[in-house]
Formats: C-alpha cells, sequence, structure tokens
C-alpha cells in the first residue's frame, strides 16, 4: 500500500491551527481560551514532526520536546495565574477582568 | 500476514479469558489471605472454602440494579468506568510472560507485542488511568466523590514522579527501554538481577512504594477509605461501574507487580541456572504442596475436606508432573518463574493491606515531594554515576 | 492500511478539536481535548516518532490535562453564558477562520508536492535513542536552559498560588 501523502499531514496541522485560532479569538472563558493555545502549540508539534519526517532528521522531534517542555511550564504558570484571578475577580469570564481597576 | 494476525488473535483470547479470571480470583485470594492475618476463616462457604465465590461476586454485579441517579453528568458518568478498564487492560498488551512458544510449528512470543518504548508506553498509560478517577469523582456530581476523586487523583501523579525515576534507574544499568531486551539483559542468575547486580534495591523499594500509592492501595487507599469519605469516587456507581473499578484496581496491581518483576526480579529467569537443577524446583514445590495436601485429606479437620483436600492433593501431583515433562517445559519453567515472583509482590500487597494503618492525606503528599522524589532522584544520580564509571 | 489508519485518527482529532472550540462547559472541552492529543499521539507513532508520542501521552495528555481538569474542578467552572456580540464578529468571523485556514492550505499544497509519501518505518531515527543523543549532544545548552525554566515556573505557580498573609 502506498502511504499517506505529507502535505495531508501539513494540512490536518493547518486545520488544529485555526481551529485553535478560532477558539482563541471567540471563546469568552479564561480556561477555555486556554485551552485553544494548547490546541495551536499540539497542531505546531504536528507541523515539526512532520517535517522531521520528510528531510529524515531528528532535529524535529528534538523542537517538539522543546515545545512540549515550554508548554507545560506555561500552562502551569498560567493555571495559578487563572486561579489567582479568580479569588480576586470571583468570574472567569474574560470580558469581566477587562480593566485594572478592582 | 495471515498467520500472524491469526496467532495474535489467538494470543489476545488467552490472555485476556486467563487475566479476568485471574482478576476475580485475586480477589478471592485476598479475602483469604486479609482473613487468616486477621484469624477468621474467610470466605468458606460459597464451593470448597470460597472458591467459588468469584463467580458468586460476579453473578451478583452483573444482574444488580445498575441505577442511573438523576443528577450525574451523563457522559462523563459513562465514561470513566469504561477508561479506567481500558487503560488498565492496555498496559497488559506489553507485557511478556516468558520467552518464545512454539506451538504446531509456529513460534512466537509469549508477549501480545513487543515495542522499543515497552516501559514508556507503560508509563503513558498509566497516566491516562488518572482521569477514569478524577472524572467519576466529577460526573457523579457529590460533594464526597468530588473530593475522593481530585485526593486521589493528586495522589497518582504526585506519586507518578517518583515510580519515573525509580523506573529509570534500572533502565540506565538495562540500556533498553523494550521489556523483553531488559528481561534478558538480566540473564543468568540470581545474582544477575538488576536488583542485586545492578544495585537497584533502593529504586525497588522506591517503586514498590510508589506502585501501592498508584493503585490507591493501603496504606495509601484514603480516597477510597470507607470510613473517610463514604466510598470516595466511586460512591455513586453501582453494579457494572463499580465492578469496572474494582477490576481496573486489580489490574492495575497485577500491571504494577509485572513491571516491578520484569525491571528488578530477572523477569523469567530462574534464581540459579538449569544446569543446576533449577529445573526441578517447580516439580518439588507442586509435590510438597500435593502431599501436604494429601496427608491434610487423610485426617481432615471438616468432614466435608475429606474430599476437596484429597482432590486438590491429587490435582497438584498431577501438575508436578506436568513439569517434569521436557515438552512442555520450554515455556512452562519461565512462565512459572514469572508467575512466582508476581504472585510474591501481589501477596506483598494483600499482606501489607491487612497489616498497615492508612496515611493521613497531607502525610501521603508530604512523603512523596519531600521524601521519596529527592531519594528518587539522587538514587538516578548515583545509578548514572556508577554506569559512567564502570563503563 | 496507512491511509486508513490516517483519516480515522486525522477525523477523531478534527472532530474532536471542533468539540473543544464548540462546547460550552470547560470539562468537555477539556476531555475532547485530551482526544485530540492521544490522536496525534497515534499520528506521530505513523510519523515514526516513537518516543514524542510516549512524550505527548505522558507529559501531554498524562500531566498537564490533568492540570487544566483539576483547575476547572476546583473553579468549579460552570457553562459559559452567551453574551451580546458585536454584529462584526458574528457577520465576519467564521470566514475570516475559513479564509485564513484556506490560505494556509494553499501554501502547503503549493510548497510541499505529493511525492514525499508518509508510511509506518519510512522514519527510523525517532528512537529513544536518537532523540537522547542529540538531546544531550546538539541540543545540550536549550536542554539545561529548560530545566531552568521549569524551575522558574515551579516556582512562580508556588508564589501565586500561595494564601495571603493578611
Amino acid at each position: 500500500m502506498t502511504g499517506v501523502p505529507i502535505s495531508w499531514f501539513l494540512a490536518l496541522s493547518a486545520i488544529l491551527f485555526a481551529l485553535g485560532v478560532a477558539g482563541f479569538l471567540f471563546r469568552r472563558s479564561i480556561i477555555t481560551v486556554f485551552m485553544s493555545i494548547e490546541l495551536m502549540l499540539n497542531a505546531v508539534n504536528l507541523s515539526f514532526v512532520t517535517f522531521s519526517y520528510q528531510y529524515k532528521q531528528v532535529n524535529g522531534h528534538l523542537f517538539t520536546f522543546f515545545v512540549m517542555v515550554v508548554a507545560a511550564a506555561e500552562a502551569a504558570v498560567g493555571l495559578a495565574i487563572i486561579l489567582t484571578v479568580f479569588k480576586n475577580r470571583a468570574t472567569l469570564n474574560i470580558d469581566d477582568v477587562d480593566s485594572m481597576k478592582n | 500476514m495471515d498467520a500472524f494476525i491469526i496467532i495474535t488473535l489467538i494470543k489476545l483470547v488467552v490472555i485476556a479469558a486467563v487475566l479476568l479470571t485471574a482478576v476475580a480470583y485475586l480477589q478471592w485470594v485476598e479475602r483469604k489471605v486479609i482473613a487468616h492475618i486477621q484469624v477468621r476463616p474467610g470466605p468458606y462457604r460459597v464451593g470448597p472454602h470460597g472458591l467459588l465465590q468469584p463467580l458468586a461476586d460476579v453473578v451478583k454485579l452483573v444482574t444488580k440494579e445498575g441505577l442511573w441517579p438523576s443528577y450525574v453528568n451523563r457522559p462523563l458518568y459513562m465514561f470513566a468506568p469504561f477508561l479506567a478498564v481500558t487503560m488498565a487492560l492496555l498496559s497488559i498488551a506489553v507485557i511478556p510472560f516468558g520467552p518464545t512458544i512454539n506451538v504446531a510449528g509456529y513460534s512466537t512470543w509469549m508477549q501480545l507485542t513487543d515495542l522499543n518504548i515497552g516501559v514508556l508506553f507503560i508509563l503513558a498509560v498509566s497516566s491516562m488511568g488518572v482521569y477514569g478517577i478524577a472524572l467519576a469523582g466529577w460526573a457523579s456530581n457529590n460533594k464526597y466523590s468530588l473530593l475522593g476523586g481530585l485526593r486521589s487523583s493528586a495522589q497518582m501523579i504526585s506519586y507518578e514522579l517518583p515510580m519515573a525515576l525509580a523506573i529509570a534507574s534500572p533502565l540506565l544499568v538495562s540500556n533498553t527501554l523494550s521489556l523483553r531486551d531488559l528481561v534478558e539483559s538480566q540473564a543468568g542468575s540470581i545474582l544477575r538481577w538488576n536488583i542485586i547486580h545492578g544495585g537497584q534495591i533502593f529504586a525497588f523499594i522506591i517503586f514498590i512504594i510508589s506502585a501501592f500509592a498508584e493503585t490507591n492501595r493501603i496504606p495509601f487507599d484514603l480516597p477510597e477509605a470507607e470510613n473517610e469519605l463514604v466510598a470516595g469516587f466511586h460512591t455513586e456507581y453501582s453494579s457494572m461501574g463499580f465492578a469496572s473499578f474494582f477490576m481496573a484496581e486489580y489490574l492495575n496491581m497485577v500491571t504494577v507487580s509485572s513491571m516491578a518483576t520484569l525491571l528488578f526480579l530477572g523477569g523469567w529467569e530462574p534464581p540459579w541456572s538449569a544446569q543446576y537443577g533449577s529445573s526441578l524446583v517447580p516439580a518439588a514445590i507442586f509435590a510438597i504442596a500435593g502431599l501436604v495436601a494429601l496427608y491434610h485429606g487423610a485426617n481432615p479437620p471438616h468432614k466435608l475436606d475429606r474430599y476437596t483436600f484429597s482432590a486438590f492433593g491429587v490435582v497438584f501431583l498431577l501438575i508436578a508432573a506436568v513439569f517434569l515433562l521436557p515438552i512442555v517445559q520450554s515455556w512452562l519453567l519461565p512462565l512459572f518463574w514469572f508467575l512466582a515472583k508476581t504472585g510474591l509482590i501481589l501477596f506483598a500487597f494483600m499482606w501489607i493491606r491487612g497489616t498497615l494503618p492508612r496515611f493521613r492525606y497531607d502525610q501521603l503528599m508530604g512523603f512523596a515531594w519531600k521524601f521519596l522524589f529527592p531519594v528518587a532522584m539522587l538514587n538516578l544520580l548515583v545509578t548514572g554515576f556508577v554506569v559512567a564509571w564502570v563503563s | 492500511m496507512d491511509i486508513v489508519l490516517f483519516l480515522i485518527f486525522a477525523t477523531i482529532a478534527v472532530v474532536a478539536a471542533i468539540n473543544v472550540v464548540v462546547q460550552t462547559h470547560p470539562i468537555s472541552s477539556a476531555v475532547s481535548l485530551i482526544g485530540v492529543m492521544a490522536s496525534l499521539a497515534v499520528l506521530y507513532l505513523l510519523l515514526g516518532a516513537e518516543f514524542i508520542a510516549a512524550a505527548q501521552v505522558i507529559v501531554y495528555a498524562g500531566a498537564v490535562m490533568v492540570l487544566f481538569v483539576f483547575v476547572i474542578m476546583l473553579l468549579n467552572a460552570g457553562a459559559e453564558v452567551k453574551r451580546g456580540r458585536s454584529l462584526v464578529v458574528q457577520l465576519l468571523g467564521v470566514p475570516l477562520i475559513v479564509a485564513l485556514l484556506g490560505l494556509l492550505a494553499y501554501f502547503v499544497e503549493r510548497v510541499f508536492p505529493q511525492s514525499v509519501k508518509v508510511h509506518f518505518g519510512g522514519f527510523t531515527g525517532g528512537s529513544a535513542q536518537a532523540v537522547g543523543r542529540a538531546l544531550f549532544t546538539t541540543y545540550l545548552l536549550p536542554f539545561e536552559v529548560t530545566s531552568l525554566l521549569i524551575l522558574i515556573a515551579i516556582l512562580g505557580a508556588i508564589v501565586l498560588g500561595r494564601k495571603e498573609l493578611d
């Protein structure tokens, strides 16, 4: 059986990235916005691994590894920030935290 | 290609059938062990010495009314036990029970599949198993379940760290991630097992402690303790849902015991090589068990035991005779050693359940982060230095 | 066989991603995102990235998403309430996203020819050994810097999550 054309993987990555952008821009709950960011990062990871396959080198996998590590660190700090915002403003809707004044 | 598919399907059916029966009888063994620790007989009436008790339990659980409370989150409530059991069964797919087995001209591994990243696969699947519990706690819409689910998931992910570090240490010594190659690197005698030759005794202890916490067993079972949180995350589950969580817990126990055997105790390798007579050990053990059973059958403590013990004596002597046949020795002996070592660790699980009290939650978490994790890291560091020094 | 596997898991990934964006309750979005990550892990296996597939499930689906699920459960986040949106957003929103997607897809098809095919076993350099070797030789400095980054993240999370002493 022939394999999958490599542009299909890249098209899938583009679809996931566009969906991530849509979620990021349209949703109002902080946590859902954050999850859309993770979706975008995953789409980019797929692109990296695909290119690594195309050029038959392992460097793409290394980039994916670092993206994962940074995403994990970012998720930890971002969720701590969300918890603090919730503690102070008692809301998870980003439309309600649009000013520094309490 | 066709032969491969058919052989794999046959292996799948055999392993699934044996495993599910073993999990049911593991529960019988646990109840008997705990009962004898507490100086009482345990299940005794259903069948000879309670041997049909698991069957009765299965019938009860299946025919019980599956209650669907009106306030639960339906999709997640249905999905959570399914996820727990799926992840528990999936990790058995890469565990090798022995070397190759030759049947009717086809030679195949005693393992469903050997991945090059077998150890990482088991770590990945056990990380996913956390979701079954967390989502069950949330979906039940009940404060006890939520607390139990959150505590249990926090405990499981906290103890995943020392467990991963404790797994990494023998991997440094054996230099492979595939489970089959791991066992083959410990071939020889007991002096070549990772626990002695690799010096991984501390990693073994850390792994066993983390395994207790990962499978929510005493002394780490606060999230499902009856006198603390009603029943923790499975409060709202009845009949098949409860049975799923129960089965998932025993399957997880089997998985971590098998991992301990493969990583530290040499898998299916005998303690001393076959030329010094280790092939006769299983036959000897079963023969002694058969003779003891026949002796007790001759002067029985209860009247019915005259037949029960005698029957068992005869069965054990037959099994001992089977172990002496050279045809089956090539695959039966490694299987025996693997099951014996895994069985010993499972017995240790039950022994500790009957003996120790449970940790309080903050003691449990403090133990993981402030003691076990630094010790595991130190162990990895020392192992790394020694491996780099020696090679 | 490879095409069938790719189509199945790509469809699961896209459906789950749409679910992430469309669902109102955050916990449903979180569970769908776990589905996306798991199907992406299978696609990584198709691309020969075995270590990255395992790392994806262990780190992303098994740790980062557990963190998300914890926070959602702790905050008892409810379903999102629809507020008024401006007319511009409602009319132009989805078409603009589709336009972005079309642009990306066009460039992908233009630049990458159909000649390279992905099949199992096409790339064997993604083993843990290869990744480890590259990580500790070529990429040693980024590796050490990420350990510092993780330390900073831990400290930040602890400081932010601390109880106020007033």
